[in-house]
């Protein structure tokens, strides 16, 4: 499954990112190798295996559904980047 | 500044088992103390880059409260006074926490860490954030934002990674103590290329509660520290149960310091014909040997061979965990966006970016290179048509991973391995080859992806100098056994390697 550079772009577009031409072809060698890699996973027999997504010994760990206050709401809103009147300010999504 | 002499020992030289014994009587203050650590930052930063950042106000502040505490005749918690210093990847209010990366430059985290807030109840000054690989994503701290932290034992060598930061300053007597994560073996390779001791937890053992995600079915806090007792110490105050993080575990902390005596007799120790093939520095194999051929003196007994067959060959468990954490990445890091906190890109000089250009300039420009290859892996292995292949595949091998440790441990306490197939390499060697920086992680990676605890403890220095580290590794929530195996392997050493002195 070689990946071209057509694949990296729309990885990319996925991923929310962008790259110049010359790191298109980088990654694209990179990543090529890599899962090249990663593609000796199939010499094991894994047929009728479970997968694992998490090891913890915990499931459901419920806890009351009470709200509460965050103490720090203003520390909270000193880190974005743009806020008006309590709002988070984006560029327009809608013209 | 000359470090101030106590019986020939400069104070930041101490363990934090000394500390707090002569904190607590009132021989030493932590103010005295703190500032010794102090003094050696500023004397050793301009050489290693350990630390991102020091805040040297309120380390004395803390300390000096806490001395203030003492002599009112209050008890003090379990680290009296003791210095330490926090991997960059752990939110502690009011002061930068930059996971290495230019996308949190600025971020101030308005909240603490379980862990912070543990540390603050047992009386530890917080002296400083460390270095690290950019969102822990690196086994050499050159891929941090603020540039590569260098080894102490050799400045023109990688001190590991991603914890480098935390292990360089312990190593360097920056501090006393450290805390890193350790998500792929990023607490005790770096730990082993610097000579110090490195413990990562039990998946579950310790709140991931204001860590900053990166692959969060692997990621555990862990304690760097000059020696086994002060890792016990430090484990034992942030272990335990959090309903903040809905992976912790709900099992009783053990006394692990109480405990900890190096009594091996009739311990099992394992040792997996795997862990020796090929690729594998001499030096260190010889090391391995060795310690196991002194825990065998101290009355331990070797159960060899094992096999970890899947567990411990490198073809499967390199790219078992590559998908897997990469996966886990590009989910976990979507969240940087350029709204809510964080680096915005400011888009056209016209102001007319729209918001999907504003999301990719921010991510594209915030995020570095290594970063980047691994959201586009992740990506990639989880988008339609190769989830199967890749990412569901990579999940079975998981299994068939933690299988091979359970098989293992039916026959052994602990299993001794390397920590890293060689010693500290020279900055610079690795970067450019993505696949073989990936390749360090060959004997550490399996124990994330099956959630036990492992150890690295220094177990010799190579012709070169380096120090060399073996690892220890136990069934999950048997840090008890790691440690009191790890404690003989520093008994049965003939002298303690000692890191940089000031």
């Amino acid at each position: 499954m070689a990946v071209t550079v057509e694949d990296v772009k729309r990885i990319a577009a996925l991923a929310r990112l962008e790259f110049t031409a010359d790191e298109e072809e980088r990654l694209t060698g990179e990543l090529n190798s890599i899962l090249h890699y990663m593609e000796k996973l199939n010499g094991l027999d894994t047929d009728g295996v479970e997968p694992t997504s998490h090891v913890a010994p915990v499931a459901n760990a419920f806890r009351e559904d009470e709200p509460e206050e965050f103490a720090h709401v203003e520390e909270l809103r000193a880190q974005a980047p743009e806020m008006v009147e309590g709002y988070y300010k984006v560029p327009r999504i809608i013209e | 500044m000359t470090p101030l002499l106590v019986s020939d020992v400069a104070l930041n030289e101490l363990t934090a088992c000394d500390v707090i014994q002569r904190v607590r009587s009132g021989e030493t203050s932590s103010v005295e103390v703190t500032q010794s650590v102090l003094d050696r930052i500023e004397s050793a930063e301009p050489t290693l880059n350990a630390f991102v950042s020091v805040d040297v106000e309120r380390a004395l502040a803390r300390a000096e409260s806490i001395d203030k505490r003492r002599s009112r005749g209050e008890e003090l918690g379990d680290l009296a006074g003791v210095p330490i210093a926090v991997k960059d990847v752990i939110c502690v209010r009011g002061g930068r926490t930059t996971c290495g990366s230019r996308i949190l430059e600025h971020y101030v985290a308005p909240y603490d860490a379980t862990v912070i807030e543990r540390l603050h109840q047992a009386d530890a000054v917080l002296v400083g954030k460390t270095n690290m690989d950019e969102f822990a994503m690196g086994s050499s701290c050159e891929n941090s934002f603020f540039g590569p932290t260098r080894n102490p034992a050799d400045p023109d060598r990688v001190p590991g990674g991603s914890s480098g930061g935390s292990a360089a300053a312990v190593a360097a007597h920056e501090t006393i103590l450290a805390l890193g994560s350790d998500t792929g073996g990023s607490v005790r390779q770096p730990a082993g290329y610097c000579g110090v001791v490195g413990l990562k937890p039990t998946y579950g053992r310790v709140s991931r509660y204001g860590l900053v995600a990166f692959a969060s079915s692997l990621d555990q806090i862990g304690p760097v520290a000059k020696d086994v007792a002060d890792a016990a110490l430090l484990l034992s105050v942030i272990a335990g149960h959090d309903s903040r993080d809905a992976t912790s575990v709900d099992e009783a902390v053990p006394d692990y310091p109480q405990k900890l005596t190096g009594e091996v007799e009739g311990l099992k120790v394992g040792l997996a014909e795997e862990h020796f093939g090929a690729g594998l520095d001499e030096e260190i194999r010889s090391a391995v040997e060795e310690t196991a051929r002194r825990l065998e003196e101290q009355g331990a007994e070797i159960v060899s061979p094992l096999s970890l067959e899947v567990a411990a060959n490198p073809d499967y468990c390199i790219g078992a965990y590559y998908i897997i954490a990469t996966a886990e990445a590009s989910a976990n890091l979507s969240r940087y966006d350029g709204v809510k906190f964080g680096f915005r890109h400011r888009g056209r000089s016209d102001g007319r970016a729209d918001l999907l250009e504003m999301y990719r300039q921010s991510r594209s420009s915030g995020f570095g290179a290594e970063v980047k290859r691994r959201i586009m892996l992740g990506t990639y292995v989880l988008s339609a048509g190769y989830y199967e292949a890749y990412y569901l595949e990579a999940q079975k091998v998981r299994t068939l991973i933690r299988r091979d440790f359970e098989k293992a441990f039916a026959r052994c306490d602990v299993l001794l391995s390397p920590v890293a197939p060689t010693t500290a390499f020279p900055i610079g060697e690795q970067i450019d080859d993505p696949l073989q920086m990936y390749l360090n992680d060959v004997y550490t990676v399996s124990v994330n992806l099956a959630g036990i605890p492992g150890i690295s403890v220094p177990a010799a220095t190579s012709s070169e100098g380096l120090p060399i580290g073996v690892q220890l590794l136990a069934a999950p929530f048997r840090e008890e056994a790691l440690l009191q195996a790890a404690r003989a392997v520093e008994l049965g050493l003939p002298s303690i390697p000692t890191p940089m002195r000031s």
